[in-house]
């Protein structure tokens, strides 16, 4: 007979079970030896495609090596580059100014709107969800290139302004000194709403309707009612929006390779976009590697930092 | 819930606008891709007469053979492979508690944070030691790897979800592991696989830094790096290239009206889970 003790229906308390797991502890652990069996291809695959590389990937980044030639190893030389290139640095500043339009503004639209939306519509909800949900499953590349065409010169934005009598502040959005970053970020913002709103009005319909009842009873307004009750009540969804969206900030280079590719003057460089840039075109792979490294630490950092104040909030 | 009828106007008012900014980019990018190849297109504009050769047009000079080839190479091999590491790691971490099992579990939930940009340096050369740059192991590999912390993780959670009755009883029927999972757990197991493989196929059909990196060669890349690459030569041109913008989004969007459930469902519990 099978040992129930390798299975998921072990419970505290159990006589049967105990006895059972104690008598015949040498199959246990035969059994739970059999089990990495299942675990290889998954460990496998994953290991050497990913998480080798990635150990490779700091190794790379104490060298000086254009790919070809014999390495020198430089130590921190590359990690100092960083702090000091303005390039590199200037583009991890660009990476935290498409925070606000990746997450910061997404997510308070979201918040908006689950105030303004929650429980009261119904009816059509599956044809809006679709929509608000696909800029997630479109190729970035793809949105990248129709937004190049919306803020084209001749595009439909400038074509809005001209009607409603904006005609002179028309430009070429993407090729602009001062705003062709935060033309790039607000496409991000495009992306990200939909899904924020929707995750956040998911999380609002779990919220046992008791709670808005007693928090009228204590004669709180719309308002008040929102700040106590759906936003703590969201707060997972708030969480998980904030850390996804932050990592497609951070990390983001589809959007920023077919739209302004880090130009006008390195005006919209980020970091993705150097790794791949100084690594497969210029040739410096030391510095890429450390720079790859730097965005991840950085996502971490981040990604930790989010959910330590959202649990704090609580 | 009673609201008053005005009130309920004003937030499908909301609701319609919303939906409007999002779908308005697409009616700009059709509308420019029936113009003449070559014209100057301004903003929302009815072309005179509709185009439609240039999907022809933009498919041929974009290379879309190679490339929609391409592409359903890598997607249709990486969504199996993906599907069934997945399903055997999943099975185990949440059913046959092996060693280290939560060490392992969290190994994997790992791979969830790591950009991209950690990977693909290292990666690239150490494909090339082995000679799988330009060559669709290497891509498929890649893809299967970053997407399985997702995959094994998902897998888990949904066995870890399904009564543990039915492990009791197929244990006490005497199933050894193999058996468990095939005939008790996996044909209750359609839906959760059914949004798996959709995910898998739409991040596999998506990815883009990967897939130029690891394939020089223009007639092995996929469908959006081709894309990615097809600007570069036709900026101005841009109805043809909205029209192979719209050929690239099409297998995607497509899947998406089917599987909606599947996308809309596997997008937002894959995120609430974690």
């Amino acid at each position: 007979m099978a040992n129930p003790a390798t299975t998921e229906v072990v419970r505290p308390g159990s006589p049967r079970v105990r006895t059972t797991s104690r008598r015949s502890s040498s199959a246990t652990r035969r059994r739970r030896t059999k089990a990495l069996v299942y675990l290889a291809p998954a460990l496998l695959i994953y290991t050497g495609f990913v998480i080798y590389p990635a150990l490779n990937t700091i190794q790379l980044s104490f060298l000086d090596w254009d790919g070809v030639q014999a390495p020198t190893v430089v130590g921190l030389d590359n990690y100092a580059q960083i702090f000091q290139n303005p390039e590199l640095y200037r583009s991890v500043l660009n990476a935290l100014v498409l925070i606000v339009f990746f997450t910061v503004i997404p997510v308070a639209v979201g918040l908006v709107m689950t105030a303004l939306l929650m429980g009261k519509v119904r009816r059509g909800m599956t044809f809006f969800r679709t929509v608000f949900f696909l800029p997630q499953v479109l190729p970035l590349v793809a949105v990248g290139i129709t937004w190049r065409w919306l803020y084209a010169e001749t595009g439909i934005l400038n074509q809005f302004l001209s009607a409603i009598g904006l005609g002179s502040i028309t430009r070429a959005w993407l090729g602009d000194y001062d705003l062709a970053l935060y033309a790039l970020g607000f496409i991000g913002t495009w992306v990200m709403s939909g899904l924020c709103m929707m995750l956040f009005l998911a999380g609002a319909q779990k919220i046992d309707p008791a709670l808005y009842e007693a928090a009228k009873l204590d004669g709180a307004g719309p308002l008040r009612q929102h700040l106590s009750v759906t936003l703590p009540g969201v707060r997972p969804e708030i969480t998980i929006a904030s850390v996804i969206t932050t990592i497609a900030a951070l990390a983001s280079f589809d959007l920023v390779f077919v739209t302004t590719d880090g130009g006008p003057a390195n005006q919209t460089n980020v970091p993705a976009l150097l790794v791949y840039r100084l690594a497969f075109t210029r040739g410096e792979v030391g510095t890429a590697s450390a720079l790859a490294i730097a965005l991840t630490v950085l996502v971490v950092v981040f990604v930790t930092l989010i959910r330590r104040i959202t649990r704090e909030a609580s | 819930m009673r609201t008053a009828p005005t009130g309920l106007v004003l937030r499908y008012g909301l609701l319609t606008l919303l939906a409007l900014l999002i779908l308005l980019p697409f009616v700009s990018l059709v509308l420019a891709a029936l113009h003449e190849s070559g014209a100057t297109v301004a903003g929302l504009a009815l072309p005179e007469r509709l185009h439609w050769e240039n999907f022809a047009l933009a498919w041929q000079q974009g290379g879309y053979n190679n490339l929609m080839r391409s592409s359903f190479i890598v997607a249709l091999s990486a969504v199996p492979i993906n599907a069934v590491c997945a399903i055997l790691a999943g099975f185990s971490l949440a059913v046959l508690h092996p060693w280290a099992g939560k060490h392992l579990s969290v190994f994997f939930v790992l791979g969830l944070t790591l950009p991209v940009e950690l990977i693909v340096i290292a990666l690239y050369f150490n494909l090339r030691n082995v000679g799988l740059t330009n060559n669709y192991l290497g891509v498929i590999g890649g893809v299967v790897a970053l997407l399985l912390p997702f995959g094994v993780y998902w897998m888990q959670s949904h066995f870890a979800s399904m009564p543990p009755s039915l492990v009791e009883a197929g244990r006490i029927d005497g199933a050894g592991d193999l058996t468990l999972l095939r005939r008790v757990l996996l044909p209750l197991s359609g839906p959760a696989l059914t949004t798996l493989a959709v995910l898998v196929f739409m991040w596999t059909w998506n990815q883009f830094l990967l897939v130029i990196v690891l394939m020089q060669d223009p007639a092995m890349r996929t469908a959006p790096a081709g894309l990615g690459l097809f600007v570069g030569q036709y900026t101005t041109n841009i109805p043809l290239l909205a029209a192979a913008t719209i050929i690239t989004v099409a297998p995607i969007v497509i899947m998406y009206l089917i599987f909606q459930r599947n996308f809309i469902s596997g997008i937002s519990q894959g995120a609430i889970k974690e």
